[in-house]
């Protein structure tokens, strides 16, 4: 199988400076050499508590955070080190949707002028072509053609989720990365979204990294899953290995402290 | 048979402006001494605002309607007076975000000794005594009394505002979601603690819940809510794993287990009105 992205010592250290004069310092190590691989049109969950790196993660991938070392080859490119056009390119196949469906939608833009942007940036020039590749795209994450005249309020937060999905996914991306997609919705809601985006993953041939706090979840969408813990990297593998024989004993921990398995275990 | 420690008859609940707009819809449920009782719903369900009733904090835009008797008192007739004696005392709650229920510019020390002093007259000696046991009851160490909420973790500040909930040895503990804005496995711990708690202490437990995990780890009576109404009732097991209503049934298709072995099904709303219309 091709691995679309391969990462090597992945490292951040931000500086936190404490008391009035801020003449102490720390240093937090929100990444401290991750290595990882994904292979092409799988799903690779990132489990962590808070503070355990995983939206640095992230973020540094689309470089919203700039790492202090470490290399990222995305498709045999090397993305850390793109200037200009070159990383508009790279861009273009790597998405992400967001946790909080209310803050990541402009208010002001309506959904078809949201969902127009990103390829506007990406230079569709053809309205007509434009128009009919964004009616493709909200029909297929399960909205009406007539909604792209609305505004983001006028939706539920399972609807503004589908809104960002059909975002992301407008320019056929080849990895998405989904930080934390679910945790804000309802569990009715969440077995939706959940549904539309592995029927997505199929159609496209999507490749997800895919970041949560819930094992619950993991466990439903992922082929390989890492754990994290203080920006380190402490277990990684299959699935199915690591929820029946995981090796880290936090991973142990973790996986004891999945709600309704409490009970089960006194 | 367990005596009722509170007995909810035919609440509803509306907006002061539309009476005909029922948020909570004549509801009834009781919740049994020394047991847990579990209301657990999506958003929107009611859940909040009947847990909120029991205490009388509902908002005055609201206006509610029904019993709800405390051991054998009826909430809804008692004065001000009478309710603001029962709050700590009798009933307490704790809420889902531990750092905005904590006042930030107190140390928890204070703010523990405020919750004792309100409901007792014991000397200034006696209370920082018990503060310190409480703190040892939740598990923070005793030198964290002088800490500020800020110095403390999400999981130190919900035992905080626990240890304030069972400073007068209440009859009957609200929680209203409290671990839903923590780590697993923080929850986890939290979730063990109250459950100590409720059999040292004998307590009875009003848990507010949408994770039907945490459910299964707590719960002994569950009750499903949904639109306003009371759908599904019963013993935690029997609801779980036989539900009746068509509702328990499409929702608990929706929770992911920690097997991975089920399908997720998302919630045909057609086929869930038509099979609810047949009840």
């Amino acid at each position: 199988m091709k691995k679309l992205l391969v990462t090597h010592n992945l490292s951040k250290t931000y500086v936190q400076t404490q008391g009035f004069f801020s003449r102490v310092k720390t240093n937090i190590h929100a990444l401290d050499g991750v290595s990882f691989s994904i292979n092409q049109g799988t799903t690779m969950a990132v489990v962590g508590e808070s503070g355990s790196g995983k939206s640095t993660l992230a973020k540094s991938l689309v470089r919203l955070v700039k790492l202090d070392k470490g290399s990222v080859k995305f498709n045999g490119i090397d993305l850390l080190n793109l200037e200009g056009e070159g990383l508009k390119i790279a861009r273009k196949d790597i998405q992400m949707i967001f946790q909080d469906p209310y803050a990541s939608l402009n208010p002001r833009l309506s959904i078809l002028q949201i969902m127009e942007e990103p390829l506007l940036i990406h230079n569709f020039q053809d309205a007509d072509a434009r128009r009919k590749k964004i009616e493709d795209f909200i029909g297929r994450v399960g909205l009406e053609v007539s909604d792209l005249k609305k505004y983001p309020h006028q939706f539920s937060g399972g609807q503004r989720q589908r809104i960002g999905i059909a975002r992301a996914l407008i320019l056929e991306p080849k990895l998405v990365i989904c930080d934390e997609p679910v945790s804000a919705l309802d569990v009715s809601v969440q077995a939706q979204i959940l549904k539309l985006l592995k029927d997505l993953q199929r159609e496209f041939g999507l490749t997800y990294l895919f970041i949560t706090h819930d094992l619950r979840i993991v466990r439903h969408v992922a082929d390989d899953v890492m754990v994290m813990r203080h920006g380190k990297l402490v277990e990684e593998g299959k699935t199915d290995i690591i929820f029946k024989k995981p090796k880290n004993e936090y991973t142990k921990d973790l996986i004891q402290s999945i709600p309704g398995l409490i009970s089960k275990r006194n | 048979m367990k005596k009722d420690i509170l007995k909810i008859n035919n609440l509803s609940i509306t907006t002061k402006v539309n009476t005909k707009f029922f948020l909570v819809d004549d509801i009834s449920f009781s919740v049994k001494e020394g047991k847990t009782t579990c209301i657990v719903g999506e958003s929107g369900s009611g859940k909040s605002l009947t847990a909120l009733s029991v205490i009388r904090l509902l908002s005055p835009q609201l206006k509610m309607t029904g019993e709800i008797l405390f051991n054998d008192d009826d909430i809804c007739k008692m004065s001000d007076l009478e309710i603001r004696k029962k709050r700590g005392l009798d009933i307490a709650m704790i809420f889902q975000e531990p750092m905005t229920s904590l006042n930030p510019v107190l140390t928890i020390g204070y703010q523990i000794k405020e919750a004792i002093a309100v409901h007792s007259d014991l000397s200034s000696r006696k209370i920082d005594k018990k503060v310190e046991e409480l703190l040892l009851l939740v598990g923070i160490p005793v030198e964290r009394v002088n800490s500020y909420p800020d110095e403390l973790s999400g999981g130190q500040r919900q035992r905080v505002m626990i240890a304030m909930a069972m400073s007068c040895n209440p009859k009957l503990l609200i929680a209203d979601e409290p671990t839903t804005a923590l780590d697993v496995t923080v929850q986890a711990q939290i979730l063990k603690l109250l459950d100590g708690l409720k059999k040292k202490l004998k307590m009875s437990m009003l848990f507010i819940t949408h994770d039907f995990g945490v459910v299964e780890d707590i719960a002994d009576d569950v009750i499903v809510m949904f639109k306003g109404r009371i759908v599904e009732r019963g013993r935690v097991s029997q609801v779980l794993s036989k539900p009746k209503h068509p509702y328990t049934k499409a929702l608990l298709g929706c929770v992911p287990d920690a097997m991975g072995k089920k399908q997720l099904t998302p919630i045909d709303y057609e086929k869930l009105d038509r099979a609810m219309q047949r009840l």
